[in-house]
Formats: structure tokens, sequence, C-alpha cells
């Protein structure tokens, strides 16, 4: 690893040591579950065990008389107080024109509750010992309901309705794309291939736990929440317009260090908002710290989509069509997200990196008695990659075609970017076929046919699998989102700070947690204004220090924030020239700056950075008509186009036969992500996404028992992570086009590992399962699942 | 009831109820938040400690229990102040990478230090076995794993 002194400058492209590190290795970390405050008081709420049920009353006389119990909160506290419910962010219309159906969310449940773990009571004591067994000792009756958890289910005439006013259970029936002409291009293929899928629902699990701690100050009416979120800013918006009632400038949210997002902490949550209303009533600081165990049954779940899919190609294996139905699961309630992610993410994502003329998909969103499903790393695009490229491996292996080759044939030619796909995206820039080229050459397919021979002779079968992908990321242009039905933009905000000395403070939107901001928008201060890595420090998550900001989800932080980072630092440049021009007596147009001097052309005359920041602060003969003292500057940068990463991943798998067992032995990517800051920290970004796309492809999955509505995979015993023995060492490199339209040249890479690997891996298990057959198994790909496919196969080829 | 042990080299004595757990204690009354809990069935491992020096969740012992021993945490670990003063290990993390939100940290640094310190020469294989017990979603394991073995081997060297 590169030793690199802070001394000096660090700019884009280098591999600085994390600053954020040290904090974390010492123990030092700041997370919300660490926070103390004078008088606080705990919380702990109190949820349904049923799936599906009418709450006829809640008797909580014998808890409020409890040692150490200040008060139990329910539902009907919250109404009687006028509490709002959980807003919605993002709107869909359906085929017929018509909105989404967009049914309220209360924070405590009203009337009925909706999924096990929808919360019924709140409770603060002394201690959460208290609280917890006063929550014990709350006494609910419920009238039981039959519950629906799968989606087929939901949508079955005379299934249980899961709001009374919307029998069927369909939120919106929606489409994109161009049906007619999709139906002309099937009835004219000379094959179709037709895959039936399901993408397995899971549970985002970062391993801090959610948590909230909220005070409120009487006689100024300041309210403050300390939450695990990946975007504070947003936070207070909808809890404090929407939910509370909180002006805005009278609640500051602080979302300190937070033990991974991954999307799961990029909602409001019920939780927020009852704890610091609670913190009001109660008159003292209220924390509430989730257990896992109530995590996986209050944290928003992702994927979860039953899909029918078909390829049209011509003789020749060209695309010509796809045409997509898919039920996605929303749950209980519409999260923050929830209708978004299987509609404007899923989609306009199903032209992959191939020239596809006609692509038609509907998506039924549909209620059930779940916890809400929304976006979780990937969030819409991992979906319609899998539908993607298991289409096209099916195709390849029914018309005989290798399966790098009918990719080759199809893909977008670099040179045909920008690239207009049927469904709105316009992909900037791109090359599939180079990332192919160096996947195929670093996985050493040459020496596959070698490999699976080896493998057969100790009676083990051999699977390669190929996913090559694209995803639109750096939400969002906010204009295609206003277009798309979000209720906000999404742009992004920085504001860089030069002290006296000099030194720099960034204010930016964005939130980290786990990325390294600390250190990449550190590298571009220190390339952009010339001044030593160590004196750059980056400040976010607190609402009273940053200004408004949107936070970090959807890959979005460096590709929007790091734009609004070079924005905010070229006005810096510029002031700094107006006044280096005051200081050396010349014409503003005359000053070039170039790694921190500030200098007249042709002239020996300079001005170092430190000299210009100390005379912006302590001017006394300032033209102030035109030059105001102070060097700070600020940008919000509003994207016109996503930005689109992409990549080629092979994933290498072997299988015995005797007992279905996967083993995953070689992983290979090469991603495009456009320009690379901090080229360690990428490659740590596509080894913990690739961990997670090998989890759903291979462990995880997310299972409620049909009749009954029980999560059934509701504890790390039952929900299978990947953990250090079952993750392959994997081989990442990058292969990067420039991003036409961001500042420098940026894509992303938080999300691509997620969105490429489950469907690399599963066309490995496939792929080895093919002579048997086999064209598809849904994921988890588990020793049972292979088992009983090959078992079946083995049956099916003995009948015939 | 009262219990004293050593806690990071020093002596502590505390009142406590007889049913608090290790990790609450150092959490909750000690003010050691460097120990983090990330689940409630034993199977995370964030909450890894060192009794007696070897490596323990203290998320699944009784605070009592420790009476009379030694803990150590992740605050214990660093000899010194800044970069230079942190144990082999912790460095060894900071150079590869290993670690992104930093949650799972603790308790991988403390597992890391006990397996080292019996394994002076791990191979990968056995690296990712010991780990097994600690659950890390942000880093996919590759830079820990490649943490631990120059862990490992910067340990022994400094012996
Ligand atoms: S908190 Fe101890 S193992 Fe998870
Ligand atoms: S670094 Fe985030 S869980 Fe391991």
């Amino acid at each position: 690893m590169s030793q690199i002194v802070g001394s000096q400058i660090v700019g884009i492209g280098a591999s600085p040591l994390r600053k954020e590190d040290l904090r974390f290795v010492s123990g030092r970390g700041h997370y919300v579950a660490d926070i103390k405050r004078p008088g606080m008081t705990a919380g702990v709420f109190l949820r349904s065990p049923h799936a599906h049920a009418r709450l006829k009353s809640i008797d909580s006389a014998v808890a409020q008389a409890m040692p150490g119990v200040l008060a139990v909160f329910t539902g009907a506290d919250l109404k009687a107080a006028n509490v709002g419910g959980l807003p919605c962010g993002w709107g869909i219309t359906g085929k017929d024109g018509k909105p989404m159906k967009e049914p309220p969310h209360p924070p405590l449940a009203q009337e009925k509750v909706r999924h096990v773990g929808d919360a019924v009571a709140f409770v603060v004591a002394e201690t959460a010992e208290q609280a917890r067994s006063a929550a014990e000792a709350i006494v609910v009756d419920y009238d039981m309901l039959p519950a629906v958890s799968g989606v087929l289910e939901a949508l079955r005439p005379g299934a249980p309705a899961v709001f009374d006013e919307i029998p069927g259970n369909l939120c919106c029936d929606w489409e994109l794309g161009d049906a007619a002409a999709t139906e002309q291009a099937f009835a004219k293929a000379a094959h179709v291939a037709h895959v039936s899928l399901v993408n397995n629902r899971l549970i985002g699990n970062p391993m801090e736990p959610r948590a909230a701690v909220a005070e409120h100050e009487p006689t100024t009416g300041q309210y403050t929440l300390w939450t695990t979120s990946q975007f504070p800013h947003v936070v207070r918006l909808l809890m404090g317009n929407m939910v509370l009632g909180i002006p805005q400038h009278k609640l500051r949210v602080v979302a300190p260090d937070v033990g991974g997002g991954f999307g799961v902490k990029q909602f409001h949550y019920a939780e927020e908002a009852v704890v610091t209303w609670a913190a009001a009533k109660v008159g003292r600081p209220v924390k509430w710290v989730c257990e896992r165990s109530e995590g996986f049954i209050s944290d928003a779940h992702g994927r979860d989509h039953v899909t029918e899919a078909e390829l049209a190609l011509d003789e020749k294996g060209k695309f010509l069509a796809i045409r997509v139905k898919t039920l996605a699961n929303m749950g209980g309630y519409l999260s923050t997200f929830g209708p978004n992610i299987p509609t404007n993410l899923y989609a306009p994502l199903l032209s992959g990196v191939y020239t596809i003329p006609a692509i038609y998909c509907e998506v039924k969103v549909v209620f059930t008695n779940t916890v809400p499903v929304d976006a979780y790393r990937g969030a819409g695009r991992p979906e319609a990659t899998f539908v993607v490229e298991r289409l096209v491996d099916i195709a390849a292996m029914e018309m005989g075609i290798d399966k790098a080759d009918i990719r080759r044939r199809n893909m977008i030619p670099k040179e045909a970017y920008p690239y207009q796909t049927p469904v709105i995206v316009q992909y900037d820039s791109g090359d599939p076929a180079g990332c192919l080229a160096g996947a195929v050459e670093a996985a050493d397919v040459a020496g596959f046919a070698a490999r699976k021979q080896a493998s057969l002779a100790k009676g083990k079968l051999r699977g390669l699998g190929f996913s090559t992908y694209i995803e639109a990321c750096g939400l969002a242009p906010s204009r295609i989102a206003g277009r798309l039905g979000a209720r906000g933009g999404l742009y992004e905000s920085a504001t860089v700070r030069v002290h006296p000395t000099g030194h720099v403070t960034v204010l930016i939107g964005t939130h980290n947690h786990g990325q390294g901001h600390e250190t990449t928008f550190a590298q571009i201060v220190s390339e952009k204004l010339g001044v030593p890595f160590a004196n750059v420090d980056i400040v976010f998550g607190d609402t009273d220090k940053v200004q408004f900001g949107m936070g970090t989800y959807g890959s979005r932080s460096l590709a929007v924030g790091g734009s609004a980072l070079a924005r905010a630092s070229d006005k810096v440049i510029t002031k700094g020239k107006k006044i280096a021009a005051h200081l050396l007596e010349a014409d503003e147009q005359d000053v070039d700056f170039s790694a921190g001097v500030f200098s007249i052309a042709g002239t020996d005359r300079k001005k170092t950075f430190e000299e210009v920041a100390l005379a912006a602060y302590v001017p006394h003969d300032y033209p102030l008509e035109i030059l105001e003292p102070g060097l700070e500057e600020q940008a919000y940068y509003d994207p016109v186009n996503f930005t689109y990463p992409g990549g080629a991943h092979i994933a290498e798998v072997e299988i015995d036969p005797e007992t279905g067992v996967v083993t995953l032995l070689n992983y290979t990517a090469v991603d495009d992500v456009g320009t690379v800051i901090n080229p360690m920290i990428v490659e740590g970004q596509l080894h913990g996404g690739i961990a997670q796309g090998i989890g759903q492809a291979l462990f995880e999955n997310c299972v409620y028992d049909d009749d009954t509505g029980q999560l059934l995979s509701g504890s790390f015993m039952d929900y299978c992570m990947p953990r250090a023995d079952t993750v392959p060492s994997m081989k990442i490199s990058t292969h990067s086009t420039i991003c036409t339209h961001t500042p420098l040249g940026s894509k992303g890479c938080g999300e691509v590992g997620t969105i490429g690997s489950p469907a690399a891996v599963t066309n490995a298990v496939v792929d080895a399962l093919a002579h048997l057959g086999i064209t598809h198994i849904d994921m988890p790909a588990s020793p049972n699942r292979i088992w009983r496919l090959i078992q079946n196969a083995m049956l099916g080829r003995a009948a015939e | 009831m009262k219990i004293s042990f050593k806690l990071n080299g020093k002596p502590v004595e505390v009142d406590i109820e007889p049913s608090l757990l290790l990790s609450e204690l150092l959490r909750d009354k000690l003010d050691l938040t460097g120990t983090h809990v990330g689940c409630d069935t034993s199977q995370c491992g964030a909450c890894v400690i060192h009794l007696d020096d070897e490596s323990v969740k203290s998320c699944t012992i009784l605070a009592v229990s420790v009476d009379g021993r030694s803990v150590t945490t992740v605050e214990g670990l660093a000899s010194g102040e800044g970069v230079d003063g942190l144990h082999p290990m912790q460095r060894a993390f900071h150079e590869n990478h290993g670690l992104q939100c930093g949650f799972c940290t603790p308790g991988m640094l403390m597992s890391a230090i006990d397996f080292a310190k019996r394994h002076p020469k791990p191979t990968e294989q056995e690296v990712r076995q010991w780990l097994e017990g600690n659950i890390c979603r942000c880093t996919g394991y590759q830079n820990i794993v490649r943490s631990v073995l120059a862990g490992a081997a910067a340990m022994h060297a400094a012996s």
C-alpha cells in the first residue's frame, strides 16, 4: 500500500490511507447507540406479533404503573396530537393515467396492524430493561385477520385486503415502453427465450442496528434528533414538515458515524418520529436502540419480484425485443422510495448493454402483509440485470451460441455512445466490449474447458457465468426524476470554507457511512486547490452545520456531491484570483492558478494559496464594490443525466452433485466507474458490493410463512449472511470511460458490485448444470435447491 | 453486587446487577463504547473482547463472571497516540483498507489478535475459517483477510 504523507498534495487517482480509519480502529467512532444525554430515558417499541389483525383495544394501565415507567404511547395518542403519517417521496402513475394508491402510514398502528413488527405502542422508562418489562405487560386485544405475504396470493380474487379501502391489493399497474412495437418484433422472431423467475426478498442488515436519540428544549422549542440515517436533511424535511409539524429552524437532525447503510437507512422511519415526539412529551431525552431481531421485522426489505420475461431474437442471435411482466411486493405500507424502485429504477435498465430495438415492461406493485419493501443496494437495477442476463444466457444455451459471443454480437459499440435506449435513458459513455474482453482475459476463460475436465475427474460440476451489465446511478437529474414522479429535486450541495491559514473545511450534504468520503473528498480539494491533504477536513451529517443536502444513496455521493464540491472549489479559485489580482496589482484575467500558487503569467510575481487566504480575511484596502472579504464558496449541483457505470463480471463455480453444495472458486470483475479518485476505496466498494450480490445469489433469503405471515428468517441463524469463509477472493480491475457530463468524469461505484454479481453467479451455477437440461435456478442457489433440481433432472432423464 | 477486575490494564471496581451482560457493563456503565453490539443471538462478533487474553463475545457472558479477571477492549490496544501508537493489528487494518463503516472493526481486531497470537504464519484459508464468527457487511472480507495476514506478520516481527 502506498505510503502517502498528508503534508503533500494528494490528488485524484492516488490511494492515500483513509483519514477516518484512526477513530474506528481505536474504538472511538461515534455512533448513535453510543450517545448519552443528561437525564436520558430509554424507549422500547411494542410490535405486532401478527401479520394482519384489527386492533380492538390496547390496555396499558398495568404497564404505566410499573417501576420506572414514564409513559406509554399508542397510535391513538399520536392521532389526538395530530401527528401525520409517514410520507412517500415518490408517486408513480398507472397505465390508466391514475396515481398509485397511497394509503396512510401512521407511525404507530391505528385500527389495524399490517405486518409482523408493525409498531403498536412505545414505552418510555428510566432504563431499557424497565421499558421492555412494561411493554410485555401491555395487553393488546387483536382481532386476527387472514394474512397474505406473497404477491401472487395477494392478487388472487378474494385475497385478504391489506387495506380495507384497496380490495385486490393493487397499488399501481404500471408500464414502460412500446407495447405494439414489441409485439411486432416478437411476431417475426426466429427464437424466443423465456424465463419465469423470482428475485428473492432480502434484508439489508447493515451491521449497526438502527437507533435514535431525541431531546427537546421547551424554552426555545428546539428539537435535536440523532439518527442512523443516510440523509439527515431529508429526515428533517419529511419529519419536521410533514409528520410532526416542527419548523425546520427548530429541528436539528444529526447522523453521526453510521455503521453501514446499503439503502436500509435512507428512509424516514416511524421510530424517528415517535422518539422525537415522545422526547417533548416526557420532557427528557429519549433513546431507542433497535435490537437485531427487531430490525429483521422493521427495517425496510429489498427486492421480492415475481417475473415472466421473454427475449426475441433473429436467426443470427441478434436481440429484437424484450417483454417483461413483474409483480413487485411493496409490503404493508409505502416506504419513502418504495414504489419508485421496481418501476423507475428497474424498467429503464432492461436494455442492459445491448441494442434492443423494442422493450415493453409491465409492473404490478402490490400490497402484502409484510415489512415495507424499498431500496436495498442496487435497488431495481440488480433485478433488471438479473432478468436481462438470465434471458441472454438461456437464449445462448437454446440457440447453441457461445455465451460471450452472443453478448458481443449485441453490445452497444463504444462508438455508438451516447446511446438512446427505447426506455427513457440515454447512456452517455461506455465500452462494454472492452470490459468483457478484459474480464475474459483476467478470468482465463480460455483455460476453463481444461478446468472443467479436471473437476469432472473429481466428480464435480464446474460452471462459468457471465454478467455484462449497466446501471443508472448518481441520483438524480431532478428534471428526469420529476418527470418520473419524484416529489423533490435530487441535487447535492457543498461549501468550501477556506480558513485564514489556508486550511479548508468542506461542508457537504452527502453522508459517509463507510464509503471513505473524508478521504476521497479531501483528495478532490487537495488537487483542486493545491492544499496539503492533511489540511482538508470534511464535515457532514449535521443539519445545523451543513446547508441543505440530499444525502447518500444511489451511488450519488461522488457523481453528484463530488461535482458540487468540484464546482465550489472552482468558485474559490475564481475569487482567489480576484484577491491575488488586487494584492499583485494586476488584472484578474492575467492571474494563473496552479498547484496552490497564484501567479502573473510571464512574471515572477506570485502569491501562495495561504497568503491569499489570509488576505481574504484581514483586508483593509479592498475595492469593496467588486471584492468582498472572506473566502468561502458554495455550489449546488443538479446533474443533467444519470451516470451509467457498468462492467463485465465472470464467476466460476464448482458444484458437488452429491450434496448440491456450490463453491465459488473465482470471481473476476472489470468495471467502468468513470474517473477513479481513490483506487483503493473503489476496490473496497466493489469487494463489498460483490459480496452482497453473492449473498443474494447463494445464501440470503427472506422467507415468510404463506399462511400466517410470520417471518421465518428472522435472525442471523436463519438468514444466511455471507461470511469470511463463504466469499472468495476477487479479482477486481477497472476499464473506465469518462462520464461526459460530470465535472470530474466519475460515474459512481457503490452499487455496481451488487448489480452485476447475482446474475454472474447464477449463470455460473446454471452453466454447471446445463448438461442436465437445466436452464434456470432461482436465488439463492442453496444446496437443497440444487440437489433437488439435479434429482428431478435425472429422474426426468430416466423416464425418457 | 460488587466486582473488581482489570480493565485495559487498570483496576476497576463496580457495583452491578447480577443479570448485566459484559457488553452492557462496558458500554453503558463504563463508557467504553468501542465494543459494539450488532445482534441479539451471539452471531455477529461485533462485541468481541479479550478475557484473560482470549477472545470472547462480550454479549454472551455475564459481567459478574469477570470478577478477579482481566478484560481488554479495543480501547486498550494502542500503546500511544496517533497511527504510530497503534497495535500492529490496528495498523494493518488501516494500511490494508480492512474497514469501511468501522462497526465490525473492534470485534474483528480483537478476534484477529487472539488468532494471530496463536498462529504466527496463518494461511488465507485459516484466517477465513477463524473469522467465520465475525460478520462484516461492508468489505466482502477480502481486505480484512489481507489485514489479518499482514497484522499477524507484523505482530511476530515485532516480538
Ligand atoms: S453482539 Fe455479540 S455476537 Fe453479536
Ligand atoms: S466495515 Fe462495516 S460492517 Fe465491517
